[in-house]
């Protein structure tokens, strides 16, 4: 019973958020400033996880292919495969979860305690839309450009590795990478990583926006948004998952 | 004029409001008094909506601010200026911003009007000069004047003001207090003061509530708070004076 209330609150907060922005000068503004520090200030860890992840697994998969009877060019497609449809995604999406998801919970919750949320609703904005859509369209857009970015740069870690380990010569790895690309996997991906991105924003801002108290609660809700969303993200991996990869 | 009538408000089965009625009538300051945890500020949520009441009425000059949807509320709440206990400022914006917010959200005045309105409003509360500086670098006292500041941009018919000397010096306390008088005055604003401070009450008050255990246990003028014979009113006098 407390779960579905927790879910219908989820869905009303939803309801009062998404919508035509109030002012779209001021939506503009916001959208701006909000892209700019989900994206910006995340390539440094994007980077460096995208690029490790990309190398750890081209060593982990070359490692369980040497002595078997495939062919170690396939290394380099089995690597890409794994880097677009699962690593890079999920794994974004996990570490954005602990980056803006805790920032936007930590934020409205600030907002909330301080009560610029009530100054807002008090001069008749709706501060839910007002606070939380500039966000979401931010993180939309940002999140699966993160995801795509992350994407060559696992690769290019794959290379990197091969290229220091000597598992596979790199022309060879190449000549797998380019192996039977389908560009449904870049669908998939995109969808997984647009679906995240709603749902890291929608379940901090929700965590945010329920807080009550002080600086400790502020804590607690930042706490509880990453939790959730990363629940939320290998639910939801699973899900799409089976749909599109089994229909 | 604000009129309250019987208004009853709960939270989880605990009552904490019981048949609230008063007048807070145009151009006067008009003062609720009360221990902490008394229902003040439940009071002034619920007058200006973000509290909803199980029962009552709430009338902005005759309209009736329960009963009518969310659209015709934003009317009402556009003309309605608070100043919150801390300052309740936009830690994002500057105090430029902070002020021009309202301006910005709901006139379509040009970036010059803006700005013109925005160091009128900051010159009335005496503060110059600040128009680059974030909540995070002013005193407390600063954040009460760019509150009121924010409050009047768009020329409020009614003012709450929430513990405004809470935290103040005496002397920036007088202060914020001349200057929530004066503009009163000068506006013809409705103005509802929630306070435990005394001297406020009885320099600057036209009309005082006394919530008395969610109840108003008393009502009148500040000259005769004094000669009263309500005894929780004298007892809360007499612990604050000493």
């Amino acid at each position: 019973m407390k779960y579905l209330n927790t879910f219908g609150e989820y869905l009303l907060f939803l309801k009062l958020s998404i919508g035509r922005p109030e002012k779209f000068k001021m939506f503009r503004e916001l959208f701006v400033r909000d892209l700019y520090k989900m994206g910006n200030d995340s390539f440094g860890i994007v980077s460096i996880i995208s690029i490790f992840i990309g190398a750890v697994a081209a060593i982990q998969i070359g490692y369980q292919l040497v002595g078997s009877l495939v062919p170690m060019y396939v290394l380099g497609r089995i690597v890409r495969d794994s880097n677009i449809l699962e690593f890079s995604p999920t794994v974004t999406a996990l570490v954005m979860a602990g980056k803006i998801g805790g920032n936007i919970a930590s934020e409205i919750g600030t907002m909330k305690v301080s009560e610029q949320i009530d100054a807002l609703e008090i001069m008749g904005v709706n501060s839910a839309k007002h606070v939380v859509l500039p966000k979401l369209a931010a993180s939309i857009i940002a999140i699966p450009a993160l995801v795509i970015y992350s994407m060559f740069l696992s690769n290019l870690g794959g290379i990197i590795s091969v290229n220091f380990s000597g598992i596979v010569s790199v022309s060879g790895y190449i000549q797998g990478l380019l192996m039977d690309f389908d560009g449904f996997s870049i669908t998939y991906a995109l969808t997984k990583a647009f679906t995240f991105s709603f749902l890291i924003t929608t379940i901090s801002a929700v965590h945010g926006y329920k807080t009550e108290g002080g600086a400790l609660e502020v804590g607690w809700a930042s706490t509880r948004a990453v939790v959730q969303s990363c629940i939320a993200i290998i639910f939801f991996d699973f899900i799409l998952t089976q749909i599109m990869l089994y229909k | 004029m604000i009129e309250l009538k019987n208004i009853n408000k709960s939270f989880d089965g605990k009552q904490v409001l019981f048949d609230v009625s008063a007048q807070f009538e145009k151009g006067k300051c008009s003062f609720v008094i009360g221990a902490s945890g008394g229902g003040k500020s439940v009071l002034m949520k619920t007058m200006v909506g973000l509290l909803v009441p199980e029962s009552g009425n709430i009338n902005f000059d005759g309209r009736d601010f329960l009963n009518i949807d969310y659209e015709e509320k934003k009317i009402i709440r556009q003309e309605i200026g608070m100043l919150f206990q801390g300052g309740a400022l936009f830690d994002s914006l500057s105090v430029e911003d902070n002020v021009a917010f309202p301006m910005r959200m709901f006139t379509k005045w040009s970036k010059e009007e803006v700005l013109d309105r925005v160091n009128f409003c900051l010159k009335r509360v005496n503060l110059e000069n600040v128009n680059q500086l974030f909540p995070s670098n002013i005193s407390g006292g600063m954040k009460k004047r760019v509150g009121i500041a924010r409050a009047i941009a768009l020329n409020p018919k009614y003012l709450f003001c929430d513990e405004p000397n809470s935290g103040l010096d005496p002397i920036t306390s007088r202060l914020i207090d001349e200057l929530i008088a004066e503009i009163t005055q000068e506006f013809n604003i409705t103005t509802v003061i929630n306070s435990h401070d005394m001297k406020s009450v009885f320099d600057m008050s036209d009309r005082v509530t006394f919530v008395y255990k969610g109840k108003a246990w008393w009502e009148g003028d500040k000259s005769l708070i004094r000669g009263s014979e309500c005894k929780e009113l004298i007892d809360f006098i007499k612990a604050s004076e000493f």
